[in-house]
Parts: structure tokens; sequence; C-alpha cells
């Protein structure tokens, strides 16, 4: 990645790498994260790469935190960023909102990564609806190209407007790749001073009521720079008019023809002069973007507001999707309303059925080892599993569907109490150890506080696993010259008040099985920590010690306990025997001990 | 000129990989790129779907359906899955050697014989090349170069635009330097292996 380092050049840069590249760039001094899809490889390459570019990173412990920290540097004079997936936003939205109101001194980029149609996500979600909760300006790039220029911009008006940027993106920003031109790099200024003023900075209500007075003001210079900027730009000439914004325009550049483009990069405030000159003497209006229909309303607002009269296409007549993100097919399927460039047409999809392929939990994985301990010791009868965010939530496929509910990080605790409160059911939460650090704990010493009944099992795999194997306060620090111990689980876990705490390690399950039936049985709050490092990240590192299993043919009955109860991605059916995967297995050892005829042997 | 390849197969399998070889090699060759990949969860053992557009004009990462000229499959059922991106004159390049999802393990599905897979490949388009990636990959000395036989593959297909050395020189670059030997071989082998058909065709 040395690459992004450069003077000049041209780079094939993945969308993450150009936005590291334009913060390389804009001289920003600090920036900060949780990893979440599709924001994390920027973190991974700041990891590395800060340093040297005289920059100061971290992965903070949740990304309300990294806007703090942020916040602080861009009042302190030093530029900012802080980056996110999107419902990392809801986490931060708190911290962000109201340094909207107190505004920043040096440039604050705030990049919220959207995810249209979930490709890692819980949920969808337009974030563009956070630039106008707090008046925020947005810009919303198109390609990778388009992102690191759109990065200095953002800076350049952040800091002729005083206050933090957004940037957005979606899937198929950071992850697109594409060829972009460096610019010079120039040594960043990593340390400011902080200058005092209180009644700025510090929001008691009557100093809030002066500050909300600012905002509005600036939100109208701030509509002035939308007005003139050239990241909103008509191309062509035509009474069909096309208002896009995102990926989207990619895709209405090369399947549509005779059409005019007002390509929109300056999302909020939106250029309203700009957009109802476009209207005018237009036939017709398509409105072109992912997710909610923002910039549709705002097409329908001008045109009542400046008294243009124009037929307005889109999500609300039903000409376009509201949910998912957009294809070059949704594009083409606009043929009655627009002229469209039709390619070939697609072959046939043959009848053979086949059979489906979701993500599912790795070879060696000891989150599966951990559930299956965990349903054996649950027995029978059954519990409610409050599950969290990470590779673990995969544990909702069969057989083990060690899931019932998850809605966003740190909520299996938190619901687990409800649930432990309203029903007579077992309940077992699980949670990943990053996900315990970044809002796991006041849950917990809430279940403490209110003496709810329940198991919290913390799938604790030594990373952030999900997002690609980032570290967390339980693995230390040991990157940017920075070097911190972990912070232990088990202390941490009985100050928040939790008497009953176990560790054990996932791999021996006849020992997890005994610690989880110990631990339904407490009367409280248990935590048992399920502790074994992620197979992947010790692969990574070069440090993964593999043995190899093989099926003992004679021993082995054809029961199948081992493929379809523990359900291995390296074990196979194959006629009435079972195959190992060599490739694939890692020798956990966890089919050997589930298997009742002891038909699983290491290979010596 | 535009040329679309679409990328498919399961998370581990190196399309990634593959995809950004296509995309250096384009660039290279002063072509513009653009590309789209999948990364996060889907790369647990999921289906994964990379494009790589090149040529001129080139803005959208994604493919329209029936858009592919290259349909460069590293798994059959996967290419089977994703056979609706291309047309009848596309080229379909598919490897044969199965992986079974989980999924058939506990009921959710059968895997279909490989041979029905490339007959049902075959049923719709007349241009597919059956690679038995992992062999030649063995025969070059390491199972793991399965990818680089499918890269040499495609770059002795009809029409393909980018020249086999370009494509050669990237796929160097983006292997450890200990491995650059093995990965040429296994290169080489899957170039040889689609010249031969074709040379049959």
């Amino acid at each position: 990645m040395d690459k992004l380092l450069a003077d000049g050049g041209r780079l094939l840069l993945l969308g993450n790498e150009a936005i590291t590249r334009g913060l390389i760039e804009a001289g920003v001094g600090l920036a900060a994260t949780y990893p979440g899809t599709p924001s994390s490889e920027v973190g991974a390459l700041l990891e590395e790469l800060a340093p040297r570019a005289g920059m100061y990173f971290e992965y903070s412990v949740n990304e309300k935190v990294a806007v703090e920290v942020a916040g602080a540097a861009a009042v302190s004079g030093v530029r900012s960023f802080a980056f996110m997936k999107h419902v990392g936003l809801n986490v931060a939205s708190d911290a962000l909102l109201t340094l909207a109101t107190t505004g920043v001194r040096a440039g604050m980029v705030v990049m919220t990564a959207d995810d249209p149609s979930c490709h890692s996500s819980q949920s969808e979600q337009d974030n563009r609806f956070y630039a106008k909760l707090g008046l925020l300006p947005m810009l919303e790039p198109s390609t990778p190209a388009e992102a690191r220029d759109m990065v200095l911009e953002a800076y350049r008006l952040s800091e002729l407007l005083a206050v933090p940027v957004l940037l957005r993106t979606t899937t198929r920003v950071n992850h697109a790749r594409g060829a972009v031109d460096l610019h010079h790099a120039p040594k960043p200024q990593a340390k400011g001073r902080f200058d005092k003023d209180p009644q700025r900075f510090v929001t008691v209500p009557a100093h809030a009521r002066a500050l909300r007075l600012e905002q509005v003001k600036r939100t109208e210079r701030a509509l002035r720079l939308s007005e003139a900027s050239t990241l909103n730009f008509v191309l062509g000439s035509s009474r069909l008019g096309v208002v896009a914004s995102g990926v989207a325009y990619t895709y209405a550049r090369e399947w549509l023809k005779d059409v005019e483009i007002l390509k929109l990069g300056f999302t909020y405030p939106v250029p309203e002069e700009k957009i109802s000159r476009f209207l005018q003497g237009k036939e017709r209006v398509v409105v072109l973007e992912e997710g909610e229909p923002y910039l549709e309303d705002e097409v329908r607002r001008v045109a009542q507001q400046y008294g243009v009269v124009v037929e307005v296409l889109g999500k609300r007549t039903g000409h376009l999707p509201r949910a998912f993100e957009y294809s070059p097919d949704i594009i083409l399927g606009l043929q009655n309303v627009l002229p469209v460039r039709p390619g070939p047409a697609p072959v046939p999809q043959p009848e053979l059925p086949l059979p489906p392929r979701p993500p599912v939990l790795c070879a060696g994985c000891p989150h599966r080892a951990t559930y299956y301990a965990a349903k054996k010791a649950v027995g029978p009868e059954g519990a409610i599993y409050s599950t969290d965010i990470g590779c673990y939530t995969l544990g909702v496929q069969p057989p083990l569907q060690c899931a019932d509910l998850t809605l966003c990080m740190g909520s299996s605790a938190g619901a687990a109490g409800g649930f432990a409160q309203v029903t007579d059911q077992k309940v077992v939460a699980f949670i990943g150890d990053s996900t315990f650090f970044h809002s796991g704990i006041p849950p917990l010493i809430n279940a403490v506080y209110n003496r709810h009944r329940f198991v919290l099992v913390i799938l604790d795999n030594r990373t952030t696993a999900m997002t690609g194997h980032q570290p967390n306060p339980g693995t230390g620090r040991e990157h940017g010259g920075i070097e911190t111990p972990s912070i232990p689980l088990e202390p941490l876990v009985r100050a928040c008040g939790v008497e009953h705490v176990r560790t054990v390690d996932p791999y021996d399950i006849a020992a997890t099985i005994g610690a989880m039936k110990e631990a339904l049985a407490h009367d409280g709050v248990a935590v048992v920590v399920a502790e074994h490092p992620c197979p992947l990240a010790r692969r990574k590192e070069g440090k993964l010690v593999r043995a190899q299993y093989r099926i003992d043919q004679d021993r082995c009955v054809s029961c199948f306990t081992c493929v379809s109860r523990f359900s291995c991605p390296a074990l196979s059916k194959e006629g009435k025997e079972v195959r190992i995967d060599a490739t694939m297995c890692i020798g956990c050892g966890g089919c050997a001990q589930v298997c009742p005829k002891k038909a699983i042997e290491v290979v010596e | 000129m535009k040329y679309s390849v679409q990328l498919v197969g399961v998370g581990g399998q190196g399309v990634l990989l593959a995809s950004t070889v296509l995309g250096t090699a384009a660039v290279a060759e002063g072509l513009e790129v653009a590309m789209s990949e999948v990364h996060g969860m889907a790369q647990r053992g999921g289906s994964v779907q990379c494009s790589v557009r090149i040529g001129q004009d080139i803005l959208s990462p994604l493919i329209p359906k029936g858009g592919a000229d290259l349909l460069l499959g590293f798994e059959p059922a996967e290419t089977l899955r994703s056979v609706a991106m291309v047309n009848r004159d596309s080229t379909i390049v598919t490897n044969v050697s199965p992986i079974v999802p989980v999924s058939v393990a506990v009921g959710q599905g059968t895997y279909p014989s490989v041979d029905d897979i490339l007959a049902a490949l075959r049923s719709v388009n007349e241009h597919v090349i059956a690679v038995d990636a992992t062999a030649l990959a063995i025969e070059a000395g390491r199972a793991i170069t399965a990818n680089a036989v499918l890269i040499g593959a495609i770059a002795a297909v009809k029409g393909f635009p980018l020249p086999k050395d370009r494509m050669l020189e990237a796929l160097l670059q983006a292997v450890p330097q200990k491995a650059v030997d093995i990965n040429t071989r296994a290169f080489e082998l899957g170039y040889a292996q689609v010249v031969t058909e074709r040379g049959q065709g």
C-alpha cells in the first residue's frame, strides 16, 4: 500500500483507497473510526500508512467516541476525519448533531458509508437525512476518482463554513475500483492548540440558542456555495431531464441516451436555483437516486416553490424502487419513460436447481463450537438467543440456529434483560469481544443493576473479525508507534458487578458445556467468556497451527452427526461416507469431539 | 470498445485477486476501468461476484444482465447461478471443481453433478470452456494457484482485449516473489488449455 504515499502518478484504486489518498492529500492530521463495512478498508490502510503520512489514526471504541475524538481535533485547529458505516452514524449522531451547532475551526469530514441492499448490514438506511437533520453540508461521490476529489472539496467547504461536512458514500463507491490521478501530498499539521471559547463550545441552553441562530445563518451560506459548486453540473441538452446522484449517475451516463442530466454531488443543501433552471422547459424529469426519495422530494419542493410545472417521475410515482441498490438493469427498465441503450438479451436461466450458498461460519471457527455447546447445555427446552452484530450472527443458519433477535451493536445484552423480565424462558445472549467493548458494557451494568437473569456469552476471538480483523481494546494496540496492553474481560465483567464469570476455550466442547450449565443455573446475570483466537486472523499473522483430521471409515456408522449438527464447511456427505476437505480443515477437532463413535481422529 | 467481465465464485477462492489483476492489466494498457467488488460478510464462504469493465467511456462499475462479454466462474454451481449475466455470443470460462455448500449437508438443497451443470450452461450458450483449474494448478505445483490457471485461461479467450503478457505481468505483481515461477507455470497451463480448445472448436 506504499503506492498511496506517492507524490503523483495514476493508480487503479478501490473507492476506499481513493478516499484514504484524499485524506493524505488534504493534510488530515487525525482520523478515527470504528470498523464497519463498507468503510473498513480505510482503517486498515491508515493503520499502516498514518504514521508515515504524519497523521494520527485510531480505532476508537465506538463511532460516537470517534466523532468526539475527531471533533476535539477540529476545534483545536487540526483537520480531522471520522468514518463509519451507516448504522455507525446512528451511534455517533449524538455527538455529531451538537458539533453541527458549535461548528469546528479546522476542517472536519465525517464519512457515512451506506450499504443499500444490506450486503453486510442489518438494515438499509439512507443517511442523507442526517445532513438534513443536522444542517450539515453533504457531498455524494459517484466514482472512486470523484470520492478523492470530494474529500479535498469537503475540507475546503468545512473550513469556509466552519462546520463538519458529511461525505456520504455507498457500497458501490467504497468497493468500486477505478483509475485515480494522484495530486501533491503535503505534510499534515497533526498538532494544534485549543483556544477557549465557552460561548461556542459549552452548549448550555443560553449558548445553544445563539448557536442555533448561527447554524441557520450558516446554512444560507452553504446554499450559496452549493449553487456555485462545480460538483452540481448539467450534461447534454434535451427536454427529457434526469437528476442523478451517487453511483446511479454512472448507470445513467452509460445506459441512457438523448437526455439532459443534472448531476448532483453537493446534495445538502441542494442548489435550488440550479434545479429550478434545470426543470424549466422540461417535458419530463426522472430522479435517479438510491434509497429514499431524498432528492426527488427536493425537486418537487423546488418546482412548487419556484412555480415550475413539470412532470417528475421517481419513487413517489412508482417508476423506481425505494428498496435496494440500483443497477444498470433498473435504468434499462425505464424504457417507457426515457430513451435507453439496450444491450444484447441475457440467456435464460436453465432450470437446474442449485443449492443456496449463504455466508457461513468458517471451518474451525470457535463460535461454531460455542454455539454447539450452548445448545447442548440449554437442552431440549430451548432458550431465547439474543444475539449481536458480527461474524457470529451467522449462527442464525441451521443447524446451529443460535440467533433469535439482532438489532444493533450491543443489543444482545440489553434485549436479554427485557426477555428475562417478561418471559419465563431461558435467555442466552451472545456478543463478540469488540462489540462488547463498543456498546455491551452499559447493558451488562443495566442487567446487574436491575437484577435481570440471563447468561451473556462473550465470544472472544481476540479480534474484530467480520470487518477484516481490526484490533480492539481486548487485544491491545500495536500500530502507529503506540503500544497498549490488552484490557482483560474477566476483571472488567466483575467490575460491572457480575458475580458469576467463567472463561473457557470453546475448542474444549465438554468444558464449554459444563461452564454453560453452571451459568444457566446461576440466579442472576452470569457471564461466560468463550475465548479462542479467530483462525483466519491467526492465518493472516502466519501463526495458525494446523492439524489434520481424518475419518476412520470402519468406526463411522454414517450417523452424520458431525455434518448435520456441527455443520463445518470442511465436512461433507459423500454417499454413505463423510469426507473432510483437507484444504479447508484447520484441525480444530470440534467434529472429533461431537462424533458419538469417536471415528474422527487426528492424523499424526 | 467496451468489454465486461463478470467473475463469480465462493468467498476465499481468490475472485477478488483475479479481478484486481484484470483491472491492473487494463490500466497498464492505457484503458479506462470500472470495477465492483464484494467485501465483508459475503466473503465468509458465500457466493461472491465481481465485475470488471474496461475500454473507453467506462463509468459504471456494474454490468447489466446479458452484458458480460465473458463470465469467469471459479466454481461450477456459481457459474450457473450467474449465467444470466451473459448473452448467446458471450464466452463462459468455468472451473469444474465443485465446492459443496453447507446448505446441502443440512438438507436445504442438492448439489447437481458437474456434467449436468456443464450441460445446463451449454444449453443456453455455445461458448463454454470448462477448465479443470485445480488439476492444472496441482500440475503447476500447488492447488492454490488455481486462480492463476483461470487468469491464464481468459487471456486466451477469443476477443479478450488485453495481451497475454500484460495479464501475466499484472498477475506476477500480485503474488509473492517466491511464488512467481509456480504462478507463471499455472498461468501458462490455463492459457494453453484454452488455446487447445479453440483449435478444436
